[in-house]
């Protein structure tokens, strides 16, 4: 676990990094540095990046947008195209978000097991993104040739970046305690029963110390009223431990990140609308675009406004993506781009109240 | 064939129900009286090595005394020899697909350690409903213990419950439903053609509110069952063939899901 901590591979500061590029980023940028060389024009592509920097000194962040897509747990195409068109479905609706975010961020998920051919054709499908990528590790992505595949594609899956005077961080919150080797278990029957979520024979999620000291660094230069921004593919906190809606260590993460005023949690995993605050950390869920789970049996959080139970015979309901408007203050908007439904938007009004302002509209079939 | 596969596993966990009944029958044979082992119901092959079976099992009331310990021992490295040697005894297993090679020096608890030891060889997954409890944790039937309390019921042939009673009723009804876990939890045996099994929308069975049956699905038009609903999900997201309603893995998919809504009243209609 120690090569995800090298820093310099770690810090990916500013703009649109080497990783992230498309074809269309690239050029743009080329054509600004070409411009720059030649005398002929100003840098233009980089001036927004200077004067966020600007804003953010003085305090005054303009608010952005950014969009999500998450768990698309793509098979090959041959043998389930559902949850490939899926995956193809979200792209095409956040190219078409016009004005466009400034980034995407890729949840965690993007494989079911694991295989070189489904994370290929996942990053395959993922570059016909307009705006840059950012994208985050899930269990399923992991569990097969332990991230090897997913290295190679996407870089490590612990880093942080800046972006309009926003600090955010992104964590491999998937961690588990070697339960394979004792049971003479096989690459592809630990990927299995990581990918069964009900299967109690994994560990329970973690961010892991290692991983904790690098966040404690990584955050160390940042004032108490820094905006900050942590990605996980697990809830930073204990909702069900039976299906990893939990992290097990969340409680010394929270600690690490309790002298911000206010800091907003974005993870995957649940595949369902999932809104908590413990003290001074927002959480918000994102939707998956290949199935919707049932809520936890217990353990809700009180801020939760379920979404109501998917339509079985609409394989797209409870599915979607989303956006992100993040406030000059840090705490954000989180929309839910429920495909079959209305968008939900849960908003910084709603949590930053309790629950007493901008509540969003109530379920009328609760799950069971 | 997945379906095949579930019939031979039911089997072969019967059979291994029937096999200890049966090695306590041959430790019996090593009694003085001495009876036949062909009572024991053992059919031996056709070797003509059979009839020296029943002098071979002889000198039991000697290795009667012997330690569990050194018989194990002794057993190891006895059984299973070649067959065909003459020192040999080939053992008709009770499952009707497995001879077993006996040495012919072993008898009473020796033997009957040789062919249990066999028989689990053969069936290497003879813990299947522990280790499908472990994995998917379902919720342990009804405890009937209480029913052993009272004194009516004991004049009574209906109500005369033994501790062995319970505990069969417990496990043979905790069998049924690890079977259904095990279908519920592998796109294979419910015949997915797109790799897709119950527990990815349905974890421990959440969201299958076995309770609300009958009710009138909407979509559907018609009032259905929980049967109606396993058989719509296995046609359209698992993209697989329907069962029959009365199939083996129907029976053990209903037996799952209504397990795990354990001590949830009952509300048919309800959506």
């Amino acid at each position: 676990m120690s090569r995800h901590l090298t820093p310099s591979v770690q810090r990916r500061v500013g703009g649109p990094d080497g990783r992230n590029l498309d074809r269309r980023s690239f050029l743009k940028v080329s054509a600004a540095a070409l411009g720059a060389t030649a005398g002929l024009s100003p840098p233009q592509s980089f001036t927004p990046i200077t004067l966020a920097q600007d804003a953010a000194a003085t305090g005054a962040s303009p608010p952005f947008r950014f969009a999500y897509i998450s768990d698309s747990h793509l098979y090959e195409k041959h043998l389930n195209d559902r949850f490939v068109r899926g995956l193809l479905r979200a792209v095409d609706d956040v190219n078409n978000l016009d004005p466009q975010p400034d980034f995407v961020f890729y949840g965690g998920d993007l494989a079911q097991l694991g295989q070189v051919k489904e994370l290929d054709m996942g990053a395959q499908i993922l570059k016909n993104l307009k705006a840059p990528l950012k994208i985050m590790v899930g269990e399923h992505d992991w569990y097969l040739d332990m991230g090897e595949k997913w290295q190679e594609l996407f870089g490590e899956p612990t880093y942080s970046f800046d972006h309009k005077g926003v600090h955010f961080v992104v964590l491999n919150s998937v961690v588990e305690k070697d339960f394979w080797t004792a049971r003479g278990m096989s690459p592809m029957e630990r990927m299995k029963t990581v990918a069964g979520l009900d299967n109690g024979v994994q560990s329970p999620f973690t961010v892991g110390e290692p991983q904790r000291k690098w966040l404690e660094e990584d955050l160390a230069k940042l004032p108490d009223d820094a905006r900050v921004v942590i990605f996980s593919h697990s809830p930073l906190y204990k909702l069900y431990k039976q299906w990893n809606f939990w992290t097990d260590d969340a409680e010394e993460v929270q600690a690490i990140l309790k002298r911000f005023k206010h800091v907003v949690v974005i993870h995957g995993h649940t595949h369902q609308l999932l809104t908590n605050r413990i003290g001074n950390i927002h959480f918000h869920g994102l939707l998956s675009t290949a199935w919707p789970w049932p809520y936890a049996p217990e353990g809700m959080p009180e801020l939760t406004i379920q979404m109501s139970r998917p339509d079985p015979f609409n394989p797209n309901d409870g599915c979607g993506d989303g956006e992100v408007l993040v406030h000059p203050d840090g705490l954000v908007d989180k929309v839910y781009s429920l495909w079959n439904r209305k968008p939900i938007t849960v908003s910084a009004a709603y949590l930053a109240s309790s629950g007493k302002q901008s509540v969003p509209s109530k379920p009328n079939r609760p799950s069971y | 064939m997945n379906r095949i596969l579930i019939g031979r596993r039911m089997k072969g966990a019967f059979a291994g129900t029937a096999c200890l009944a049966l090695t306590s029958l041959w430790i019996g044979c090593g009694q003085p009286s001495g009876s036949s082992p062909s009572l024991a119901g053992v059919s031996t092959t056709s070797s003509p090595e059979a009839a020296p079976v029943e002098a071979s099992l002889q000198p039991a009331l000697a290795v009667a005394a012997v330690a569990e310990e050194t018989a194990a021992k002794e057993t190891a490295a006895k059984e299973a020899p070649p067959a065909g040697d003459g020192k040999t005894v080939q053992v008709g297993s009770c499952d009707g697909e497995h001879t077993v090679a006996v040495s012919k020096d072993l008898s009473g608890r020796p033997l009957a350690d040789a062919l249990m030891g066999q028989w689990k060889r053969d069936h290497p997954e003879a813990k299947w409903v522990a280790e499908q409890k472990e994995r998917h944790s379902f919720l342990p039937p009804a405890d009937n213990s209480d029913l052993l309390t009272g004194e009516q019921g004991k004049e009574h042939v209906y109500g005369n419950y033994t501790e062995r009673d319970i505990l069969t009723w417990a496990r043979e009804t905790e069998k049924l439903v690890a079977e259904g876990s095990r279908i519920f939890h592998d796109g294979d045996a419910l015949g997915s053609t797109v790799a897709v099994s119950c527990d990815m929308c349905h974890p421990h069975a959440a969201n299958t509110h076995p309770e609300t049956y009958p009710k009138f699905q909407t979509q559907l038009g018609r009032t259905v069952l929980l049967r109606d609903m396993i058989n719509w999900c296995i046609e359209n997201p698992v993209r697989g063939d329907k069962l029959e309603p009365d199939s083996p893995e129907m029976r053990a998919l209903e037996g799952y899901i209504m397990a795990q809504r354990k001590g949830v009243e009952m509300n048919y209609g309800k959506h």
